[in-house]
């Protein structure tokens, strides 16, 4: 193990260029790493968030309602789905959401069988055209109740694949994260060839 | 008598975290690591680190609800 340690240290990476590596990383997880040529670090970033998001997209499901219903975007004051912003980390996967709510915001109806669509507004006067456009969705009130729990657990593992995305974007970027253990083994590396120099 | 929501789970429920503790685990520890070596070793670390630690809370939330 500390020879691995060891040799992982004398690894140089090259992040090439680490802006373009971070926007790949945001658009499919791991396709920065790709780029970088990091292939096995991408293939973990890969499997482990897109498998995250989308057994969350199936969760928040029903074969009555289609597929992906906790992965929507909403900001009209009544109904911020605030968990979208943690859920777009996933990128390219989470944007039908934004496609959709495009188009309902211009009256369109929802593409996809209504997959990653805003649920219909229910009481809303501000609702305008949405409501209209997304006349044959259900309500958050429909979802609940036929999903339960399911809506819950759908919208938490499609968040933390959000989420953990922001850490991969970080490690296209700037590179692996040092512990503090391991800039210490690396301070106490450095000191004996400091003293043996001085000597 | 209160009823908190841990003493009404279904303990099958408990198995819908896995899944995440293994990808939590793997992504985080791939941060801090280039081989993959040193990651799966981190990676098993922390999911220990993550049950140990959830299942105290548990403890605790059981303790609290058998009390009350």
């Amino acid at each position: 193990m500390p020879n691995e340690l060891e040799s992982e240290q004398e690894i140089k990476i090259d992040l090439k260029n680490p802006a373009l590596a971070g926007v790949l990383a945001w658009l499919i997880p791991g396709l920065g790493h790709f780029y970088q040529g990091r292939t096995a670090k991408g293939i973990v970033f890969f499997v482990c968030i897109l498998s995250t998001f989308a057994y969350g997209v199936y969760l928040g499901g029903s074969s009555e309602w289609g597929w992906g219903r906790v992965v929507y975007a909403s900001w009209r004051p009544n109904h911020r789905r605030l968990p979208f912003l943690c859920q777009i980390g996933v990128g390219l996967p989470a944007m039908p959401a934004l496609l959709e709510a495009q188009r309902a915001a211009n009256g369109k109806e929802p593409l996809f069988g209504g997959f990653m669509a805003p649920p219909k507004p229910i009481g809303d006067p501000n609702a305008g055209r949405r409501l209209a456009a997304l006349a044959k969705q259900p309500t958050l009130d429909d979802l609940h109740s036929t999903l339960c729990r399911y809506f819950d657990l759908g919208t938490t593992y499609t968040m933390v694949a959000g989420l953990l995305n922001v850490l991969a974007i970080y490690d296209a970027c700037c590179g692996p994260v040092f512990t503090e253990s391991r800039r210490e083994e690396e301070e106490e590396n450095e000191t004996p060839d400091d003293s043996g120099k001085s000597a | 008598m209160i009823d908190l929501p841990v003493a009404s789970m279904d303990v099958k429920d408990f198995w819908f975290s896995l899944p995440l503790i293994v990808t939590v685990s793997l992504v985080y520890a791939a941060t801090r690591h280039e081989l993959m070596g040193p990651i799966l070793s981190h990676a098993v670390r922390i999911g220990v680190w993550i049950v140990g630690f959830m299942m105290i809370v548990l403890a605790v939330l059981l303790t609290i609800s058998w009390f009350t």
